[in-house]
């Protein structure tokens, strides 16, 4: 599955490059998460509580960023374990472009997803993970926007 | 006829059991200590198994053993087999890669089982499942049929190069070819034959005991067959001797083929129970039997057909593609290859076949028998194929199938592949089946349904199978580890009532009341005396089981055979305590009497006399129970002709099967009532695979159609009430004169479904399942 979309962020894109780097700003914007943390540069380790359909679970991703190309943007990329859930791998390619004084934040998701998130989930993975992105994205929009009132 | 003998519509013995909760499934089995076994299984399609640490969920609450495919091989168990051989076109055997119960080194199919929890309760069991911490290192996956054998796959096993288990081809291509060159006409068809999750009611599930005072295994097991999965689970998987195996099917929900097979969890469970001297269950849930069940059908063909200016049939060629999965189920290679190519001819005397089966791996469960097996698939292509024909030739789809049929007076027909039909009568099938849908009012019908903007449509299907499956000869030629013969024990006990042994086994067709039919038909003896016991290795001797339509063609007549061998015994005894000659002995109707006197001793009082021999002269042997085994001389060939009429909403796609007609021959019918609901159940499997039965795979071998929400099975409303009727013809190699039917209705139905769709669209071909969606499509771009 593919997803892309943009956002627009009345902010810099250097504002936007060091949100993007910043772990705290990334695990407020990520629906589920409960804790982001570096363990070497460029990887990290989040845990998180996602609901496909019937199925929910706790997740542990090993995340880690490549390609990147300050402060144009970069690709993340991260696989987790959701025990007897299964799994889910994907990747997002998010690419900053200098609009005036805001930044269109374009992202190309890709996910698949494995063991019991298929078996008893498939026809609802999409629509998950499509919410799911944009949902990251929005609330990430939101915190640098300064508009975020609560992340839920 | 006797009351209650053949012929009449016995109410099923079975059901009151049934019907009042008081069946006895393997689930129901509970006994004092009881453990439950929990599967880990690989959610990955391929995967290389770095490492399986089960310390922390050794150390969970309530488990007992945490066990792996290293504890399996150290104990010396061994794999799972496969037990027909089938010759590849190199000469050399088909590959069988090794097949653990529990996965060593790698995993090859979503569902592959990598260790097993046993703790003290299932809720213990699946916590524990959890913390099995495993190391897998995912592999590229092949999940798709038509690409499985392309050069720069990924190879699964080491031991099939290009994932390929065998290639066979079968006959003359030299000739066939030729006739291609020459013929007036060629038809051709590309066609997929849908993969299917088979879904018996009850789950499989398996509950081991182990007594260690008589070194004995007791294993309930969702089976059609407990003496075969004995014979296997001791010759093959060395779990113990035959003799300290007692293996019982008790009631079983349904099986279709799905139960032929010995499973992973049947092993492990057999090993489990004695290695931890604690009784130990395992009952699959609905996901792990989607996973884990062998799958049905899954092939990908070319079929074409030669035809000369009259519509005649001068030679076929069939390019087959079949699916076996990641692993080789218990009969999964004889599947494709001989029950599918040897019955191409159909109902038909297309002089000359060629057909070629690549059987290929996937990382996808194993693919086996299911409910027809190998002959749907055989007669959906058929089938299909010849309405292609009809509408190159411009004939009428039921006109060129009267110009290819087998005539009457023909039989035995030796087809070109393999298979001599011993008896039939095709046309007479057709036009009853004709008459039955008012085939020549179907006009009209269009037209009318046409003013209220829906397709109707009407498709026709004419099979053949082979069932009474079959002849040792026959099936030991082809490469089978085994006889199929069946056998039967019937024991009058003192008091004049009778228990009947039979080796095959009952899972929902009515053997029971069948059997019982024919004992009280033969003996005489009222139907309410006769009890049917089976399923139990303990309890009746070697039998073969159920599947391909045998158990009443096969073991039914092994029943008569035993029921001879009493008439000829009661002859004796009667003749002794009657004080005349054996010869001057006549038995009529449970009576033994003497001819041309009013003497007579009904066979319970024969029976009590044989108990109690008080007076028997030397050689007069006491008691009253007699063995017989059968081996048939030939398959059954069941007919028939099914037309099946759709009306199709163009705006929607969806397909309503407004009327479904059957007319087979069975034979001679034991009992209608039970064969007629056979035949039901058989066409609602059929449609099923036609309209919603569709397991899919995706790229990366994820299994996505594994509940009831993402695979539809058939449910009430999506079929017509049936009118089914019956052209029986005499098999004269059956001593019974029956032929089987339980998978008929699987065999006939998707053809002519389809092919009423295929009619009813003004299309080619659409390929099953015919969803709402696929049909919709096909109507848009038909308009």
């Amino acid at each position: 599955m593919e997803m892309i979309s943009e956002q627009r962020i009345p902010a810099s894109r250097d504002a936007v490059w060091a949100a993007l780097n910043n772990t705290e700003i990334l695990k407020q914007a990520m629906p589920g998460c409960e804790s982001f943390d570096a363990i070497e540069e460029n990887k990290f380790e989040a845990k998180l509580t996602a609901k496909v359909g019937p199925v929910k679970a706790k997740f542990k991703f090993q995340v880690e960023l490549s390609e990147i190309n300050a402060p144009n943007g970069y690709t993340i990329l991260g696989e987790g374990q959701g025990g007897v859930a299964g799994f889910a791998k994907g990747s997002a390619k998010v690419d900053l472009t200098e609009d005036g004084s805001e930044t269109i934040l374009a992202y190309n998701v890709q996910a698949n997803v494995g063991g019991k998130l298929a078996q008893l989930g498939a026809r609802l993975i999409d629509g998950t993970a499509k919410k799911m992105a944009d949902d990251f994205f929005g609330n990430f929009t939101d915190i640098l926007s300064g508009s975020l009132e609560s992340s839920d | 006829m006797a009351e209650n003998g053949i012929g009449a519509s016995v109410r099923r013995k079975e059901d009151n059991r049934f019907l009042t909760g008081k069946g006895n499934y393997t689930d129901d089995i509970n006994v004092v200590g009881q453990t439950y076994a929990y599967f880990v299984r690989s959610p990955y399609a391929h995967a290389i198994l770095n490492s399986i640490d089960t310390s922390a969920a050794s150390a969970s609450d309530g488990v007992v053993a945490v066990l792996t495919g290293d504890d399996l091989a150290e104990d010396g168990i061994a794999p799972l087999i496969c037990g027909v051989n089938v010759t590849s076109d190199d000469g050399e055997p088909h590959r069988a890669p090794l097949h653990p119960a529990l996965a060593q080194g790698k995993v090859n199919y979503v569902g592959d089982h990598v260790a097993v929890v046993i703790a003290e309760s299932l809720a213990q069991a699946k916590d524990a499942a959890e913390k099995v911490s495993i190391d897998y290192e995912v592999l590229p996956a092949v999940a798709s049929t038509a690409t499985a054998a392309e050069e720069n796959q990924q190879q699964i096993h080491d031991i099939a190069p290009n994932n390929m288990c065998y290639n066979w081809p079968f006959g003359d291509k030299a000739a066939v070819d030729a006739v291609f060159e020459t013929a007036h006409k060629i038809s051709t068809l590309d066609l997929i034959n849908n993969r299917m999750v088979t879904n018996p009611m009850e789950p499989r599930a398996a509950a081991g005991e182990y007594n260690s005072g008589t070194e004995e295994i007791t294993l309930h097991v969702t089976t059609q067959n407990p003496h075969v999965h004995r014979l296997i689970l001791s010759a093959f998987n060395q779990l113990a001797p035959e003799h300290k195996l007692r293996v019982v099917g008790p009631d079983v929900g349904g099986g279709f083929g799905v139960k032929i097979f010995v499973y992973a969890e049947e092993l492990v469970v057999g090993w489990a129970c004695r290695k931890l001297n604690r009784p130990v269950k395992w009952t699959s849930d609905r996901t792990e039997a989607f996973l884990a069940d062998a799958h049905g059908r899954d092939h990908v063909a070319t079929a074409e057909m030669a035809l000369d200016d009259q519509g005649k049939f001068l030679a076929m060629r069939v390019n087959t593609t079949a699916n076996l999965g990641a692993y080789l189920s218990t009969f999964s290679t004889m599947v494709p290859s001989y029950l599918y190519a040897f019955l191409l001819a159909g109902q038909y005397t297309t002089p000359l076949i060629y057909s070629e089966v690549k059987a290929v791996f996937t990382n996808t469960a194993p693919v086996d028998a299911a409910r027809g097996a190998g002959r749907p698939e055989a007669t959906y292509l058929l089938e299909r194929l010849v309405d292609v024909c009809a509408e190159d030739m411009g004939l009428d789809p039921a006109e060129i199938r009267r110009r290819n049929f087998i005539p009457v007076d023909a039989f035995p027909y030796q087809t070109p592949v393999v298979q001599c039909y011993d008896s039939g009568d095709y046309p007479a099938a057709l036009e009853k089946a004709l008459q039955l849908a008012d085939y020549d009012g179907f006009t009209g019908r269009a037209e009318e349904a046409k003013s209220r903007g829906m397709l109707r449509g009407i498709g026709l299907s004419s099979y053949v199978e082979a069932c009474g499956i079959a002849p040792s000869a026959a099936v030991g030629q082809l490469g089978a580890g085994v006889g199929l013969w069946e056998s039967a024990q019937v024991r009058f006990n003192p008091t004049g009532n009778v228990q009947v042994f039979t080796g095959t086994h009952s899972h929902g067709q009515g053997h029971e009341t069948t059997f019982a039919q024919l004992v009280t038909e033969q003996l005489g003896v009222p139907i309410e005396n006769i009890e049917v016991i089976h399923g139990d290795t303990a309890k009746t001797q070697f039998g073969m089981g159920t599947y391909g339509s045998r158990s009443l063609a096969v073991g039914g007549v092994a029943i008569a055979k035993a029921c001879e061998k009493l008439i000829e015994k009661g002859k004796k005894i009667a003749a002794h305590a009657l004080e005349a000659a054996e010869g001057d002995i006549e038995f009529v109707d449970g009576d033994f009497t003497v001819a041309g006197t009013d003497k007579a001793m009904n066979i319970a009082e024969v029976a009590f006399n044989a108990y109690v021999p008080h007076s028997y002269p030397e050689g007069l042997e006491p008691g009253f129970d007699e063995n017989a085994f059968f081996d048939p001389l030939n398959f059954s060939f069941p007919a028939g002709t099914h037309v099946c009429e759709v009306e199709v909403d163009p705006e929607t796609g969806e397909v309503e099967i407004v009327k479904y007609s059957a007319v087979d021959d069975f034979g001679k019918l034991i009992n209608p009532m039970i064969v007629e609901g056979q035949v039901h159940g058989g066409i609602v499997h059929g449609v099923g695979q036609a309209l919603l039965e569709g397991c899919q795979y995706d790229d990366d071998g994820q299994l996505i159609t594994a509940s009831y929400m993402d695979y539809a099975m058939p449910r009430a409303d999506n079929v017509p009430s049936f009118d089914v009727d019956y052209a029986p013809t005499n098999p004269p190699h059956n001593p019974l004169g029956v032929k089987g039917c339980g998978e008929a209705g699987a065999i006939g139905a998707p053809p002519a479904v389809i092919n009423a769709i295929s009619n009813a669209l003004g299309v080619k071909h659409i390929d099953m399942p015919a969803t709402p969606e696929a049909v919709w499509r096909a109507a848009q771009s038909a308009a």
